[in-house]
């Protein structure tokens, strides 16, 4: 009897957390095939965005932050996106509410190129 | 190359390398400039006799005049690779103040300001208002563009310009060009003139006679130095090809921060160093960004261009000077520009 009760017990409970999980929404888990957080962040640095190609849910915002020495801009080529010009630790942010593939540069220092893909 | 002559290049390249400031790929360009001028090594930047040749009232003939060069101010730049860009421009203007001759006016080749902000080129004006010369031709950089396309820029030194700020003139039958290659910039690419521009150029050298001295001056080099860091502008060759019957040119650029200089044909190219701070020569560092070097040494690595222009010869001597060098204290770089 008292084996058959544990045993009860233990079940209901894993039931009951495995509906807690279930009803609270797992955790967002980060794996390098998906799209990562819904906020992601470029550093500008060395004349060079850092990730070259980020990669980003829909509904995500990303931020550029100029590390350098030397400010920079963030603009995108088809006209979507476009920052003022950042001094040192100066940021900007924008928010990607549409699936796709948005290249960029710098309007300062053309070199400079970059591309966040939504998807 | 004598040996003596490569001996003495050999040791300064040494002793630059104990300084830390690479000038190793700048000396080998020099070696092959071959402008006839005998250069010397003095605080690791040659200089040309010529220089004391050609200065002094009494060797000028009417038609002779010379103008100095500057360029890439950067006022309002505050970092450690110089705190204060505004006296080193102070020590520019006291050193062509210092001058025998009073040149016939000053080119600023670009990069006026740091962020094309009212207050930089504000504190600009008030220190050129010290010059000896009075009269100052401006092309604009990258950095000058910040605000609306230039519009700040525009306001203040466009006078008489066309489209983004591009404009001819003439002074003693030398005939001056200031094209602006820092508007519009294509993403991945070098500097750009445009097809406007072009345009006008061709049209604004036409008709001129081939034993003109044509002189064009543009912020981003008009060769390419170096690609990946954008040393270059994508269509000079357009450029190029309408001052090719020309008998002399002479192209005068800024941007990198350092003295490069080529000779094609009958076009002598050169960049000047900067007021503010210098740039690593290229790839020899992760980026071209601002360069550090100690303090004591600032002032040998930032220079004016003194230009002086011969009637007989119809030729210009392009010679440059640090603001300091290694056998001199470092000239009166006094306090800051306030109140003065």
């Amino acid at each position: 009897m008292k084996r058959n009760s544990v045993w009860v017990a233990s079940f209901t409970a894993s039931v009951i957390i495995a509906i807690v999980l279930l009803v609270a929404g797992t955790p967002a888990v980060t794996a390098n095939d998906q799209p990562s957080a819904a906020n992601a962040a470029v550093n500008i640095d060395n004349f060079v965005f850092g990730p070259q190609t980020i990669t980003v849910p829909v509904g995500a915002t990303v931020t550029w932050t100029n590390k350098d020495d030397i400010p920079h801009t963030s603009v995108s080529t088809e006209g979507v996106f476009k920052s003022k010009v950042l001094d040192t630790d100066e940021k900007f942010s924008y928010t990607f509410t549409k699936a796709g593939t948005y290249p960029y540069y710098c309007t300062i220092h053309p070199k400079m190129t970059g591309k966040v893909v939504v998807q | 190359m004598t040996d003596k002559n490569k001996d003495l290049i050999d040791q300064n390249l040494q002793d630059l390398n104990n300084d830390g400031v690479d000038r190793r790929g700048f000396l080998k360009c020099m070696a092959w400039a071959g402008t006839g001028l005998v250069w010397t090594m003095s605080g690791g930047i040659p200089t040309s006799r010529a220089f004391a040749k050609t200065n002094g009232k009494s060797a000028a003939k009417s038609g002779d005049f010379s103008f100095v060069q500057i360029s890439d101010s950067h006022i309002g730049f505050n970092k450690p690779a110089n705190p204060d860009v505004t006296a080193t421009l102070q020590t520019a203007i006291n050193k062509i103040n210092a001058m025998p001759h009073t040149p016939d006016f000053i080119i600023h080749t670009g990069d006026l300001s740091q962020l094309s902000k009212p207050s930089e080129f504000d504190t600009l004006d008030q220190v050129l208002k010290g010059a000896s010369a009075k009269q100052v031709y401006f092309v604009p950089g990258e950095h000058d563009m910040l605000s609306d396309n230039g519009e700040q820029y525009l306001q203040r030194y466009g006078k008489g310009t066309k489209g983004s700020g591009w404009y001819s003139f003439d002074q003693k039958g030398v005939h001056f060009v200031g094209l602006v290659n820092v508007a519009n910039l294509k993403a991945g690419g070098m500097g750009s003139l445009g097809h406007e521009q072009l345009e006008w150029l061709e049209s604004d050298l036409k008709g001129r006679s081939a034993s003109t001295p044509i002189v064009l001056f543009a912020h981003i080099p008009l060769w390419t130095i170096y690609p990946d860091w954008g040393w270059g502008t994508d269509d000079s060759e357009q450029a190029l090809a309408y001052v090719k019957r020309f008998g002399s040119v002479t192209v005068l650029n800024g941007h990198i921060h350092q003295i490069m200089q080529k000779i094609e044909g009958k076009v002598s190219f050169h960049t000047a160093m900067s007021t503010a701070f210098p740039q690593p020569a290229p790839g020899t560092a992760p980026s071209a960004g601002p360069m550090k070097v100690p303090a004591d040494q600032l002032q040998r690595v930032l220079g004016i261009t003194d230009v002086n222009y011969l009637v007989s010869g119809r030729s210009l001597a392009v010679v440059d000077s640090p603001l300091a060098d290694s056998t001199s204290a470092a000239s009166g770089s006094g306090g800051g520009a306030g109140g003065r």
